[in-house]
């Protein structure tokens, strides 16, 4: 800096604070530049909380919803399937749910709110393909376990809580989005329990 | 450590492209005349808008839809559903106000102190050029909204080139696409509104300030701060470094290096100046209906024409021009002509004085009288067409094209005053 | 010099100000006086919209949940008490009327309402609302002062009545006789005179407030930026005059 002759502290003390305050000055402009990606009014219209009728499903059916553009499986679990979740603890990866992959109310042995409907979306956590539902010839794939998700893609397999198994390419349990009852025959995808809207 | 390792980069990079020493050569040791006064913002303020118009302008056209259909419906889209998008908005409509205020000071800045002439013509052509740009740039960016003001704005300043003799009806059709103003005529307005003219702006504003240090700047005195070499006492010389570009040729008196001294005082100015446009974008976004024009807030309409259609403000002067003018193809031609005429202005002008400081008294009332019927012809070209209305327009024209044509009478044997050796400081 | 310019300057500005006049009279609008920042005002308005206009005049830009949002309604009772026509509370502000019937019906469609406030004024809404009187002539049998001729029924006829136009004449400043006309107070309404411009009034705010959603939050925004480049205008200013102490 040969051309500036003087350089005394008030002259580096406002210059250190011109850069502080103009750098505060950017990061405000810069504001709605990076809000504006955030999803509109209208992609929040279009991915607003979805109402699903389970009151007339069978027990071991399972359908799928539509929710932000992504496949939702809500799956009706009998007594047998139930008993059954608790007998391959020791083949799974996380098999309580310690990896934040279901809601606080969901974070259970069941990973559902009511023990009989489980609903999680149907996307491999391994790079996305929607795993294919086995109802009674799961064996195949795991022994021992009669019912569960298998993934065509790279051979990843869940169980009928969506947890996954050990030694296969997928790292996480199917993820359990947020939803609630709004009475004993709907379940509200998008909408958690103890909330009054979706995550606006 | 940590500047050790800066210098080391630096010094890697300089081997490869010449990085610092162009940083020396055009802001940390280029000399600029140390009396520059308040009109010597408004090119900094030019760029800080034009760098504004792109940033806005890249962030609109990502949630704008470019068909006849969409394109109004995406603007309220923007302005409603889009986080901050109103705001973006605002940005760029103020912005396009803005950039014709500052333009048009910094022209009269060139005007007063003579800068174009010899040797600053090809600079003042440079700017010219991108001046014409950016009115079309701004004429397209004004049909992108569709709004009903937007089409017959455009539709107006299309017929013009109707007015060309033989071709010109296959021309206007050749230019919109299209029977009449239509989707097809936004697409290709918006292609070259987002791509085509900004691309060559930056360019131009490239060329104009690479013109610009080569000739150096110009000063409200109009004096020359570079003296021949070995011609100036040592002790008369400007006590800063400059670049070997300018210091080796010649002896610099008066000059400070750009940074820091007029990087902190541009940087005062940009502050005041964004206070005024924060201003008006905030609290007055409409500019009283001059920015954005209440009819532009309903759909473009072929079958409905506005009450009243008015240019922007800012092509105000130069549609006045055209409206007075009782012939079509002669009323082009003085519209254009009167953008011509500033692109002569360096040969109109055959004085060797370049400040008003120091020219004939005739010389400063012609000036004024240029600035008023300037400003005359913008307020009328908003204003609806009346006997009166034309009456003063004529005159205002005449004052127009007057200016050039006594300047060029006056300026060969001009009655100046003795021009100083030194600027006044 | 300085005179010169100012007696120069100071006849252009009476020869615009005669052009301006020249231009022609328009209709004097009466000032609504509305209130953005009144929630209860735009609530009110809101109501009156889906009641009488929604019917013809679509907000077909704005939607449901932010009306509700803005206005502090929450969704449920939004749902409850603001949307009669079965939508998602995401939805935009629209109705089921065919373009090509209405513009059967009345001559031309209904125009959508949401930037109304904006390419007319609220002072303009205001006043035309308010400016309905009898012509027989007409299809609906009503003409208004501020819109001449136009094509729409005067649906708040059951709350203002209606009035009737009376033209008398006038002696003006110039010692001239004038033709002046006059709304006559309306009749058979079931409200007021003052109760009718409370309505219309707070149905010109809603329609304000719709025009442009962001119109507050804009200011308070800029409050906050003016005085940021207040203070960092004082900033630069010392720093500038520091640097510049080394310039003689």
């Amino acid at each position: 800096m040969s051309n500036v002759p003087v350089n005394n502290g008030r002259r580096r003390f406002l210059t250190a604070a011109t850069a502080v305050v103009g750098g505060a000055g950017v990061v405000g402009a810069a504001v709605p530049f990076i809000a504006s990606w955030n999803p509109s009014a209208r992609a929040k219209a279009a991915g607003a909380p979805v109402e699903v009728n389970v009151g007339k499903m069978q027990p071991g059916q399972l359908i799928r919803a539509e929710w932000r553009g992504k496949p939702v499986y809500i799956v009706r679990r009998s007594e047998q399937i139930l008993e059954e979740l608790s007998k391959h603890d020791s083949h799974l990866r996380d098999p309580s749910s310690a990896e934040p992959q279901q809601p606080e109310y969901a974070a259970n042995a069941y990973r559902s709110i009511k023990p009989e409907y489980l609903v999680a979306l149907g996307i491999c956590t391994h790079l996305g393909c929607a795993p294919t539902h086995h109802n009674g010839d799961f064996e195949q794939f795991v022994e021992g376990v009669p019912n569960g998700f298998f993934c065509p893609c790279h051979g990843s397999t869940y169980d009928m809580a969506g947890r996954v198994f050990q030694n296969v390419p997928a790292p996480l349990n199917l993820m359990v989005p947020e939803h609630s009852f709004i009475n004993d025959g709907t379940i509200i995808i998008g909408v958690g329990q103890d909330e009054d809207k979706g995550d606006a | 450590m940590l500047m050790k390792l800066f210098t080391d980069l630096m010094g890697w990079v300089d081997q490869r492209l010449p990085v610092t020493d162009a940083w020396n050569k055009h802001v940390a040791q280029y000399p600029a005349p140390k009396n520059f006064n308040i009109w010597y913002v408004f090119g900094i303020l030019a760029s800080i808008v034009l760098v504004n118009q792109i940033l806005t302008g890249i962030w609109l056209t990502m949630n704008y839809e470019p068909s006849g259909a969409g394109a109004f419906a995406s603007v309220e889209y923007i302005m409603r559903d889009v986080d901050y998008g109103w705001l973006l908005r605002y940005m760029h409509s103020t912005g396009a106000s803005a950039f014709f205020v500052v333009i048009y000071l910094h022209m009269m800045r060139g005007l007063m102190y003579g800068s174009y002439q010899k040797p600053r013509e090809l600079l003042w052509i440079f700017g010219m050029l991108i001046f014409l740009v950016l009115m079309a740039e701004a004429f397209m960016g004004y049909l992108l909204p569709w709004g009903n003001m937007s089409y017959w704005g455009a539709q107006v300043i299309i017929s013009l080139f109707g007015a060309i003799p033989i071709i010109g009806d296959d021309l206007t059709q050749w230019i919109r696409g299209d029977y009449v103003i239509s989707g097809a005529t936004l697409n290709r307005f918006f292609a070259l509104h987002v791509i085509a003219l900004p691309l060559v702006i930056v360019i131009l504003v490239f060329l104009h300030i690479l013109a610009l240090h080569e000739v150096g700047s110009n000063n409200p005195d109009g004096v020359n701060i570079k003296k021949p070499k070995g011609s100036v006492k040592p002790e008369d010389l400007s006590k800063f470094t400059f670049h070997k570009q300018y210091s080796g040729k010649y002896d610099i008196v008066d000059a400070v290096p750009f940074h820091p001294y007029y990087t902190v005082k541009d940087l005062m100015a940009i502050v005041g100046f964004l206070f005024f446009f924060c201003w008006v974008m905030f609290f007055a976004p409409e500019g009283g209906g001059y920015f954005m024009e209440a009819p532009n807030f309903t759909p473009a309409n072929g079958l409905k024409t506005p009450e009243h259609i008015a240019p922007v403000w800012y092509f105000g002067p130069f549609y006045t021009i055209l409206r007075v003018v009782p012939d079509k193809l002669l009323g082009a031609v003085a519209m254009f002509g009167a953008i011509v005429m500033l692109f002569l202005l360096p040969w109109f002008d055959r004085g060797t004085v370049r400040s008003v400081r120091f020219r004939s008294k005739w010389h400063l009332i012609n000036l004024i009288q240029f600035a008023i019927c300037f400003i005359i012809l913008g307020i009328l070209g908003t204003m609806p067409a009346t006997p009166i209305a034309n009456l003063i327009g004529v005159i205002a024209s005449f004052g127009y094209f007057g200016f050039f044509v006594a300047l060029w009478f006056y300026s060969k044997n001009e009655n100046t005053k003795p021009v100083p050796e030194r600027v006044s400081y | 010099m300085k005179k010169l310019i100012l007696a120069f300057t100071l006849s252009v500005a009476a020869l615009l100000s005669a052009t301006a006049l020249a231009a022609g009279p328009s209709i004097p609008l009466d000032k609504a006086n509305n209130d953005l920042s009144d929630k209860e005002s735009l609530k009110k308005g809101f109501k009156t919209y889906l009641n009488y206009c929604l019917g013809c005049h679509q907000l077909q830009y704005q939607r449901y949940n932010r009306t509700f949002a803005d206005l502090g309604i929450d969704d449920a009772d939004g749902v409850e008490n603001y949307m009669y026509t079965g939508d998602k509370v995401g939805d935009h502000i629209t109705n089921n009327m065919s373009k090509k019937d209405a513009a059967k019906w009345f001559g031309t469609a209904p125009p959508d309402l949401t930037l109304e406030a904006r390419l007319r004024s609220p002072d303009w809404i205001y006043t035309y609302l308010r400016s309905f009187y009898i012509d027989e002539s007409r299809p609906f049998g009503v003409n208004n002062t501020v819109f001449k001729d136009v094509g729409m029924p005067h649906v708040l006829q059951g709350l203002q009545g209606v009035s009737t136009l009376e033209v008398s004449e006038v002696r003006g400043e110039d010692g001239k006789m004038h033709k002046v006309s006059t709304l006559s107070p309306a009749m058979g309404g079931s409200l007021t005179t003052e109760e009718y411009d409370v309505v219309i009034r707070d149905l010109t705010n809603f329609l304000e407030y719709v025009g442009e959603p962001n119109k507050l939050e804009r200011k308070n925004i800029g409050y906050w930026v003016l005085v940021f480049l207040f203070f960092f205008f004082i900033l630069t200013y010392f720093l500038k005059k520091e640097f510049w102490k080394d310039v003689h």
